[in-house]
């Protein structure tokens, strides 16, 4: 899609997401959306790594966890502003994943994957144990309201609009990369990380750039949790949680921005769907998940795309060959 | 034509759902566990408030009106919880939400109550629950700091002065922790070693091997099934002579079944839900405890493990408070629950106050042993 | 930190290393057919395990019958994956087919959860509970069955696949999956089997860990976590690497829940195995991949 396409759809995105809420009603859907665009700034930057960039990080739930309680622990524990501390998370974030992007982006394929699952386990069980800080498997509660330069975000409501606004820019920013020369040079890295080499692309430089881009969105969804939802548990940024990210990306549709977005929402708002079969619910999200994978291979921004293109034909394209048929008989052609 | 019928079936469908919105019923919320790594606690819960409604329609619902129970599974995940707690107050309108099952839920949840108006009786046990006090949140189970009173009475009258502590990396686990790192040194013992392992750990030989090197005069191991049971082993295996102490986070007979033979002469509190044909006649909760545990082991093939108690404890407070006030509204519920005096309840005896929203005491606990494969209560 | 002791802690971890092992073994043979990881592995292993209880407990089977009925019960239900789920989709990225994997393991977990509950079991010791002294430290008689049936099937699978054709085959189709067509071998069956083989392994680690650790429906997870991780460190793609990277493993648990930390113990499994991917790329027995540019 081109630059221009891209910008009419972020328009169109956002105008979406700041009407939905008056059309709702009630405060229980609200949370659902918050939560789905938390979730779908996460995606947006593992799609950039996974997608574009080919590689793959099943860890990311642990940036998303640390820059939760690095907010949490200076605002709460330490009494410093929200507006800071939020910056703080999110530049620590920064500079961990760059830090262990250094050595883990020299692995490939399952290597890569392994090396980042550990790390997301190492950062788990850190959550966990290190009681003192963290509040533990218990969680961390009473973390401070949202609040920006003094003005404090009372309602749900103001909170979801500054977290949709954040999921904007953040699509916004991707928009931009893919479009500039990184985004070209990560297309190239993708089909051939030998001959992006042989062309002068520093592949290594442009892996961990757009390594430390994506633990910086997760890291930023991770700030704007801690302090939606005042609680944070170690529990929710565990292998589980990496595995959920990875599947809302590839299910949604690996090579587009729109794609890990709709996977991001549709995997939030699945389990509130299958809460009504109770027992069976686990069972039909996997079906689920397996089906769709199977028969969307392009995921499901593809599907949709598939869908569209096959009602517009429906709809609109004339079957020419049917016409020369009925001129010529039915004697068929030859050939 | 058929158009036509379909658009008509579907708009007098629509009308009915709308129209089953009755306002003489008691809706009651409930958010439980009933999967993910805390669905001990949360089946049990389900199992019995389901079973309650059940027996309390039969029989007429309570003050005329039919007990309505909406129950939702948080998968022992916080964010699914608070939009499940979201759904109950905001969507479904109920009068009171049970549950959380685990503490970490709960605290993540308590804030939403007060401004909604809606009261809220937790099943989970943190203190800081119910201390300070928020005027529309409760709980019902007992709490860790009476258990471990009593593990700690047992050891004292015993002569024991060293203890181990072993304890699970989980919400239960680490509560227990807390409490026993405040009360073994003030009450006069010595903690030698704080040992954990995590929930779904399969082996423990290695825990209890470096506890053996410091010989203590007893280990207290404090988590849900299966770990413990491992431990139960593993201290078997290993030949270990020291003395065993559990939590009542094993009070349940799974626990002897994984344990096996290496169960025999462990001691742990428990609720007098495990053992009630033990209870002296003329118990307060004897009579009661002998027909839940008959019920659930007729409706459900297993006697009830503890934690089912919280959410029948939970309901009959509610009931308590609805016949007291005549009431179904959220506020008159909240405001008799504070006056519950002396109510028998599966987990002890009943005591609300507007300073104690949770009611129990130490008296709540028996101290009980594993013998012969069975509860013999010994305190 | 005496003798008596740390030979406790690698006699444990030797035992929890083994099933290690076996799940990493299961990982490694379906890799080397066909390049996918398949994230359902631990999901076999929890079958072995519940589908044995279940014989015993509701047919009222003896021990070793209902053994080897999960064990065939299982491997059946691997041949279903493959059948169902895999082969249809054989094209696919290879992150498409991981997901799926991720989808059926996610299946049989829910279904496992909806047949047997969420309820642990235990299986009775092939022999005995009673502790074997060794040199101060206890061993568990269960856990030399551990040791010696993981040595059998390893020593099985070496000579399946250096002398047996169908083993050869399967190795052709590591290699380059077109040239194994062009000989004549059939890559599909040889893609179920290894499937099949896979999935008799890891029941097989299953039953026969159960006795020690207890089974439920969700311990493939963290099983199949481990497995993948032993894989890696013994290097991918070499079984006697899976093998020995589920022991070291084990036994790097062990001692550090023991010397250290119980409490960071899996921490620092993972720290060494970080560690070690930083120096040696390919894991400690992998091959140096070489890509055709």
């Amino acid at each position: 899609m081109g630059y221009r396409n891209d910008m009419r759809w972020l328009l169109g995105f956002l105008v979406v997401l700041l009407a939905l809420p008056p059309v709702m009603g009630n405060n229980y859907y609200l949370t659902v959306l918050t939560m789905c665009c938390l979730n779908a700034m996460i995606a947006v930057g593992l799609n950039l790594l996974v997608g574009h960039a080919g590689q793959i990080s099943l860890g990311h739930a642990g940036f998303y966890g640390l820059a939760a309680y690095t907010t949490a622990w200076l605002s709460a524990s330490l009494g410093a502003p929200v507006g800071v501390s939020m910056l703080a998370g999110v530049a620590l974030t920064s500079g961990v994943a760059a830090l262990v992007g250094l050595p883990a982006l020299k692995l490939k394929g399952h290597y890569l994957a392994m090396a980042t699952l550990g790390f997301g386990i190492i950062l788990s069980i850190l959550f966990s144990e290190t009681v003192a800080v963290t509040g533990g498997p218990s969680g961390f509660t009473d973390i401070p309201r949202l609040s920006l330069a003094g003005v404090e975000f009372t309602s749900d409501l103001a909170v979801y609009y500054l977290i949709a606004a954040m999921l904007g820019l953040v699509v916004w920013l991707s928009f931009n990369i893919l479009h500039s020369r990184v985004g070209r040079a990560l297309r190239a890295l993708h089909t051939s990380e030998k001959a992006a080499q042989a062309m002068g692309i520093d592949i290594a430089r442009y892996k961990l750039f757009i390594f430390v881009v994506s633990a910086t969105f997760a890291g930023l969804a991770g700030v704007l949790y801690a302090h939606y939802l005042t609680f944070i548990a170690p529990a929710s940024f565990g292998f589980t949680f990496s595995v959920e990210l990875i599947v809302m990306v590839v299910l949604g549709g690996m090579t587009s921005i729109p794609g890990s977005i709709v996977g991001a929402f549709f995997l939030t708002v699945l389990p509130e769907f299958l809460r009504a079969f109770e027992n069976i619910e686990v069972l039909l999200f996997g079906a689920i998940l397996v089906l769709c994978m199977m028969y969307l291979p392009g995921g499901l921004a593809d599907g949709f795309h598939r869908l569209w293109r096959w009602a517009w034909v429906r709809l609109y394209v004339r079957d020419v060959s049917k016409d020369d048929e009925a001129e010529r008989g039915p004697g068929g052609d030859h050939g | 034509m058929k158009l036509a019928r379909m658009v008509t079936a579907l708009v007098f469908c629509l009308a009915l759902l709308g129209c089953s919105k009755e306002s003489d019923t008691l809706k009651i919320g409930a958010v439980l566990s009933v999967t993910g790594p805390a669905s001990f606690l949360g089946e049990p819960e389900k199992n019995t408030l389901l079973m309650l409604q059940e027996q309390i329609n039969a029989a007429g619902g309570v003050e005329g009106k039919k007990i309505e129970v909406v129950i939702y599974d948080d998968e022992t995940d916080v964010n699914k919880c608070v939009m499940a707690v979201k759904k109950l107050i905001e969507q479904d309108k109920v009068a009171v939400v049970f549950g959380p099952s685990t503490s970490g839920n709960t605290l993540a949840v308590t804030k939403f109550f007060a401004p909604a108006k809606v009261p809220l009786i937790s099943c989970a046990a943190a203190e800081k629950i119910v201390n300070p006090v928020d005027p529309w949140v409760f709980n019902t189970p007992s709490l860790d700091r009476h258990a471990a009173g009593r593990i700690l009475a047992d050891a004292q009258k015993k002569g024991y002065k060293k203890l181990a502590i072993l304890t699970v990396s989980d919400g239960f686990g680490q509560a227990g922790r807390a409490v026993l790192q405040e009360l073994v040194p003030a009450r006069g013992f010595t903690l030698l070693a704080d040992e954990v392992f995590g929930p779904k750990d399969t082996d423990m030989t290695a825990q209890l091997t470096k506890i053996k090197g410091l010989a203590p005069d007893a280990i207290i191991c404090w988590g849900t099934n299966p770990g413990p049971a491992v431990v139960a082993r593993n201290h078997a295996q290993l030949g270990l002579k020291i003395p065993l102490y559990m939590s009542h986070g094993v009070a349940s007979k799974k626990f002897i079944e994984l344990a096996g033979e290496a169960a025999e002469g462990l001691i742990l509190p428990a609720g007098r839900l495990l053992a009630s044909a033990q209870a002296p006649e003329g118990h307060p909760q004897k009579a009661l405890l002998t027909r839940y545990v008959a019920d659930y082991t007729k409706k459900f093939g297993a006697p009830p493990a503890t934690f089912g108690g919280h959410t029948y404890d939970a309901l009959m407070l509610v009931i308590n408070a609805v016949k007291a006030s005549k009431s179904v509204k959220p506020q008159d519920i909240r405001d008799n629950l504070e006056k519950v005096t002396a109510m028998p309840g599966a987990g002890g005896v009943f005591t609300m106050t507007p300073q104690n929203h949770n009611g129990l005491d130490e008296s709540a606990f028996v101290m009980i042993m594993v013998e012969k494969g069975d509860w013999k209560v010994v305190d | 930190m005496d003798l008596a002791s740390i030979l406790q802690y690698l006699v444990t971890g030797l035992t929890v290393g083994a099933t290690y092992g076996l799940t990493a073994l299961g990982f490694t043979i379906i890799f080397n057919t066909t390049g996918i990881i398949n994230f359902a592995q631990g999901e076999f292993v929890m079958l072995g395990g519940m589908m044995s209880v279940f014989f015993m407990r509701s047919l009222g089977l003896p021990e070793p019958a209902a053994i080897v009925l999960a064990v065939a019960g299982t491997t059946l239900v691997g041949a279903l994956v493959e059948r169902l789920a895999i082969r249809p989709v054989r094209d696919c990225p290879a992150i498409n087919l991981v997901i799926i994997t991720i989808g059926v393991s996610i299946l049989i977990r829910g279904a496992a959860m909806l047949v047997w509950g969420k309820d642990t079991f235990a299986l009775p010791p092939f022999s005995g509970s009673a502790p074997i002294p060794l040199l101060g430290a206890a061993l568990m008689p269960q856990s030399l069955w551990v040791l010696a049936i993981s040595l059998l099937i390893l020593a099985g699978l070496k000579a399946f696949f250096s002398r047996s054709i169908h083993g050869k085959a399967m190795l052709a189709c590591s290699y380059d999956p077109k040239a194994a067509a062009l000989v004549g071998i059939g890559v599909e069956r040889m893609v179920l089997l290894s499937f099949m083989i896979s999935a008799l392994v890891g029941a097989v680690g299953g039953a026969i860990l159960a006795p020690i650790t207890l089974t439920a429906f969700d311990v493939g997870v963290l099983l199949g976590l481990k497995g993948f991780a032993a894989c890696i460190l013994g290097g991918l793609g070499n079984p006697f690497g899976a093998a020995a990277g589920g022991l070291i493993l084990g036994v790097l648990e062990s001692l550090g829940a023991g010397l250290i930390s119980s409490a960071y113990k899996d921490a620092l499994a993972f720290v060494i195995l970080l560690a070690l991917l930083f120096v040696r790329p390919s894991g400690l027995f992998g091959q140096k991949d070489s890509k055709r540019v």
